[in-house]
Parts: structure tokens; sequence; C-alpha cells
């Protein structure tokens, strides 16, 4: 049971990780990526690959992963960034799409629907299973809290306020000299690159991967994570993500409580279930469990307090 | 892999015209809920198994003809689009279409487990009778292959026919021309979008089928070739009718073609690159945005 409990945190830790690299692009940018499974997924690959096959160290894959990830993530903007949103809601989602296929047809690199196996985890050979858990969910924590503050960081520094006025008004921005294209394109690397390490995380953690894992349900599952929690907010996307597999988790205890039901049945009642609360959630609860919160304007010390004394 | 003789390639051609004008049905419908409602409706995918499921539904449980199970195909899909739309995505629309947009992917994946729910994942096969190939200067085309490129083309002139002429064809068009306007000249939009809803799901329900006839028919025939269908409408101009069905035929043929040097299991990522190739050299496609 212990067990059972720390490797859904450390899912937990990895759909948080998603979630914190979709809020940068979507919540803070206003970039739709819809494709997100897809960055995930090379993030994973290329990690297992590297230390698979050329037999790297794992945080040099899990680096490796995290930019090739961000690589990707330029090119789609470099194509797709002069478009309007709709236009990059479907680019994304057909990448996401080409990506698994690639998996399921270069046989030779990827093994296929078979997978890759065998994938190594850090100490897995000496540590007993519950240890290699625990220090699994350390180091995903130690990752979740490092991404965590940067991202803060960014989200305060003056290019997070830029990127929120891009979102609001694109326009706005670039009549105040901003380079937008710029900004989109550096938004959209750092998130990819957070994508990807939460793949390559993945990939060390179960030692196996496939291209049925990057399925687009994982991508509603962030999506989910972080409308839940609340968009354009660094914690609320951490607290989604918990809620998320909290929720995901006890469906799959329930589900099989229902008396009658096939496997097939199930796992189908289980999407169906899944994607009403995120209609739900869209519709009940756009602004998440934590909504977006905005700094006062910083202002000199005098005047702030002048406005605070003024009061509201 | 040899280089294709020329009859090769005249096989592979007819083949992408008759996929391509099969694929344009749904793309037509895709189209067109986007001039009006102005959001990509992802949902279409679930629409067009729906329809394959009425359809086989009407042809092998009840033992109708194709004819009349591809009509309640149509029907089937349709009903479902307008209280889906009405139930699900239009309180979304006023938060803008990337909520939209999302929304109809949980619906597309809602509708499709649902499907699975009552039908399983194994294949399936309308009752057709077997009939021999036709040859034609040695080019293969199957009697049902034809058929179906008739009812394709039969529904899409009347598609025509009905927005040219009539009130309400005019009403649609104008709605997806200038809501503005249209709201000023009286026009509901709110009657509007639930038309555009039924025509545009009973099309992909009707092209779901029209897909299953060719091949087999299961839970995730809709989404495999959705990515085929945005393909089409994106590349022949978002929100263009006529845009859709040069789109698809494009699409369609590429795909064939593809063959040629690419496996066949990349096929669907052709239209991926069609799309990418589109919105760098024009991003407005072949036609661009005028709804007809």
């Amino acid at each position: 049971m212990e067990n059972y409990l720390i490797s859904m945190a450390v899912s937990a830790g990895i759909y948080a990780l998603m979630a914190l690299g979709l809020n940068v692009i979507w919540g803070m940018a206003g970039m739709v990526n819809l494709g997100l499974v897809g960055f995930f997924a090379v993030g994973a690959y290329v990690s297992a690959l590297l230390t698979l096959k050329l037999g790297a160290p794992i945080a040099v894959g899990m680096l490796a992963g995290a930019c090739a990830a961000s690589l990707v993530g330029v090119a789609v903007t470099l194509i797709t960034a002069r478009l309007r949103g709709d236009y990059m809601a479907i680019v994304t989602l057909g990448f996401a799409e080409s990506i698994r296929l690639i998996g399921n047809n270069e046989i030779w690199l990827t093994n296929g629907t078979d997978g890759l196996s065998g994938i190594p985890g850090p100490f897995r050979g000496q540590l007993s299973p519950a240890e290699f858990n625990l220090l699994y969910l350390a180091i995903v924590t130690f990752i979740l809290i490092a991404a965590f503050v940067l991202a803060e960081r960014l989200c305060h520094s003056p290019f997070g306020r830029v990127l929120r006025a891009i979102r609001d008004d694109e326009q706005v921005a670039a009549a105040a000299g901003k380079p937008v294209m710029a900004f989109k394109i550096k938004v959209f690397a750092v998130g990819s690159a957070a994508l990807g390490l939460a793949g390559a995380l993945y990939g060390h953690y179960t030692s196996f991967i496939a291209p049925d894992i990057f399925v687009p349900l994982l991508t509603l599952y962030i999506t989910l994570s972080l409308l839940a929690g609340g968009l354009g907010n660094n914690r609320g996307a951490i607290l989604g993500a918990v809620v998320v597999v909290t929720f995901l988790e006890s469906t799959r205890f329930l589900v099989p409580l229902i008396p009658g039901l096939g496997p097939v049945q199930g796992a189908a009642l289980r999407e169906f279930v899944i994607s009403l609360a995120l209609i739900v959630t869209l519709r009940l609860r756009p602004s998440g469990l934590i909504p977006e919160r905005l700094a006062p304007p910083a202002l000199p010390r005098g005047a702030s307090r002048a406005a605070i004394g003024s009061g509201s | 892999m040899t280089t294709p003789s020329l009859h090769d390639l005249a096989q592979l051609v007819v083949n992408g015209v008759m996929t391509g004008t099969i694929l344009a049905v749904p793309a037509i419908g895709l189209t067109a809920i986007y001039a009006v409602l102005r959001f990509p409706n992802f949902a279409l995918a679930s629409h067009a198994t729906i329809g394959a499921f009425a359809g086989y539904l009407a042809n092998v449980g009840l033992g109708l003809p194709v004819l009349p199970s591809l009509g309640l195909a149509f029907l089937g899909a349709g009903v479902v689009g307008v209280a889906s739309d009405e139930a699900v995505l239009k309180p979304l629309r006023a938060a803008g279409f990337i909520t939209t947009a999302i929304g109809s992917i949980a619906l597309t994946i809602m509708l499709e487990s649902a499907v699975r729910f009552g039908f399983g994942n194994e294949l399936r096969g309308y009752d057709l009778p077997i009939r021999r190939d036709i040859r034609i200067e040695g080019v293969r085309v199957g009697p049902q292959q034809l058929e179906n490129l008739a009812v394709a083309v039969a529904v899409m002139a009347a598609l025509f026919l009905f927005l040219s002429f009539t009130r309400t064809g005019k009403a649609m068009r104008a709605v997806a021309d200038n809501p503005t306007l249209a709201d000023i000249k009286g026009i509901n939009a709110d009657v509007v979008g639930r038309l555009v809803n039924f025509v545009g799901m009973g099309l992909a329900g009707l092209g779901g089928m029209l897909i299953g006839l060719d091949t087999t028919v299961d839970p995730l025939i809709g989404f495999r070739t959705i990515l085929s269908i945005f393909a089409a409408a994106v590349v022949g101009g978002f929100g263009s009718v006529p845009g859709a069905v040069i789109g698809a035929l494009m699409v369609g043929i590429g795909e064939e073609l593809c063959l040629v040097f690419l496996s066949p299991n990349y096929r669907s990522a052709v239209g991926f690159l069609a799309v990418l190739l589109m919105l760098s050299l024009r991003p407005r496609g072949i036609l661009g945005q005028r709804a007809y």
C-alpha cells in the first residue's frame, strides 16, 4: 500500500511538472498547445534511447530529453506562432499524433508498438523496490520544487509581465516595442523543456515506454490539472495535478466495483467519467481552485503606502 | 522499393480521388461549422464514429440496404451533434475558442468511450453483397467504391444547391460572412448555429459510414481520420466549403501517392505535412476563408 501511494505521488509529481510547463506556455503566454503529449514523448524517447543504446548516464539522458523537446518546441513555434490560435491548436495536435506514428513505425529505433523496456533507473539494481520508489519520489520532488521556483521567478520577472501582455493583447505588446515572436519562441522552448523533462522522468521511473502511452487522453489529463488548479497560476498547476491524479486513481478503484462490466467497458467508463469531469470543470470553474491573482503593480515605496492608505 | 510503372501511378491517383471525395464529406462539415461558429470542432471525430455505428445498426441490425442506412447515419450523427452542442459546447463558446476547442476534445473522447462501452473494441463490417471489381485499362475499382463516390458527389451537389438557392442556406452563409450584419438583418444566429451543427455533424456521420464501407468499423474510426479531415479543411482554406472539397482531393491523392516512397503506416502524417507546408507558404489556404 505504501508503495502504491508513493508511486501515485511520483505520477502526481510528473503530472505537476507537465502542468507547470503547460502553464508557462498557455497560462502565462496564452499560446495553445494541444499536443503537449508529443513533447512529453520526445523527452521520454530521447532520454531512454541515450541511456539504453549509448549507455549515457541517466542525468545526461534527462537533460538531453529536455533539450530535444525544447528544440522541437522552437521548430513548432517557428511554423505556427504567426498564425491564429485555432491553427496552432490543429498543428500541435497533429504534431503529437505524428510523433506517435513515428514511435509506432520506426521499429529500428523505437521498437515499434512493443515499446522500449529495461530503461535504467537511478540505483534500481542496488535498492529494494520500496527504497527505489522513495528515492525517485525525492528526485521528482526536488526537480518539481526547482521548476516551481523557476516558474515563479519567471512569472514575476519583467519577462513574465511581457508574456501576460502578449497573452492579453498581442498587438498592444507589439506596439509597445516588444519583440512578440522572440518572446513566444523563448517561452515555448522553456515550457517544452519542462514537458520533455517530465517525459524523461516518466521513462526512467516505469522503465518502459511505448507509443500507446502518448495518447491525447494524457494531454487532456494535464489540461484538466491546470484548469482545475487555476490557469496562469503555478501553485494551482501543482494542486490541480494532485487533485487529478487522486481522481484518476480513485476511478481505477471505483469502476471495478460496478458489477457486470468487462475490462473494455470499465476502461471506456473511466474515460467517459474523466472527460465529463473536464467538461464540468470548464463549465463551472473556469478560473480553477486558485484563480490567478496578479501582484499589484510595483510602485515606489511612498506611492505604494499612499495607495494602501487611500484603501479600496 | 521498385520504381512504379505509369500503370501503378494511375491506380494510385484513382484511389486518391476515391479517398479524397469521401474525405470531402466530413471536411465540408468541419469547415461549415468553423465558418459559422468560429472554432475548430474536434468532436467531429466521435460524430463520424457515431454515424458509422448508426449506419451499422441500420444495416446489420435492421437489415436495411446501404442507401437508407447512410441516411440514418446522417440523421443519427446530426441529432447527436445538435444535442451535444447545446448541452456541452454552446455554453463554453462565450469563454473563447481555446476553451471550446478543449471542450470539444473532451466531448469527442466522452462520446467515443460511450460508443466503446456499447459496442466494444472489435472490428465490424457492413453487410455488403460480394461483387467483382471493375477493371478499366488495368485500373481496378470496386463497385462499392463507385457507389460511395456517387453518394459523396450527390451529397455535395445537394449541399451546394441548398447553400446557393434556399433562404436558410443563404442565412447560413450570411452569418458565416458577417455575424453582426446578419444579426441586424434579423437572422437568428442560434437557429443557424443549430442548423449548421445538424448538417455539419450529419455530414461527419455520413462520411464516417462511407469510410467504414471502404474499410472496417470500430470506435476509433473517427479518430483515425480526423487528422486527414482537418488537413483537408485547412489546406483548402479553413471556413471555405469549395476549399474543403479541393483540399480533400489534394490530401486524398497526396496520401496515396506518398505510398510510392513511404510506408503505408505514415498515411495520416501526410495530411499533417500538407498542413505544415500550406501554413508556411500560404497560411490562408488555397481558397482563403470566404465561406462560399
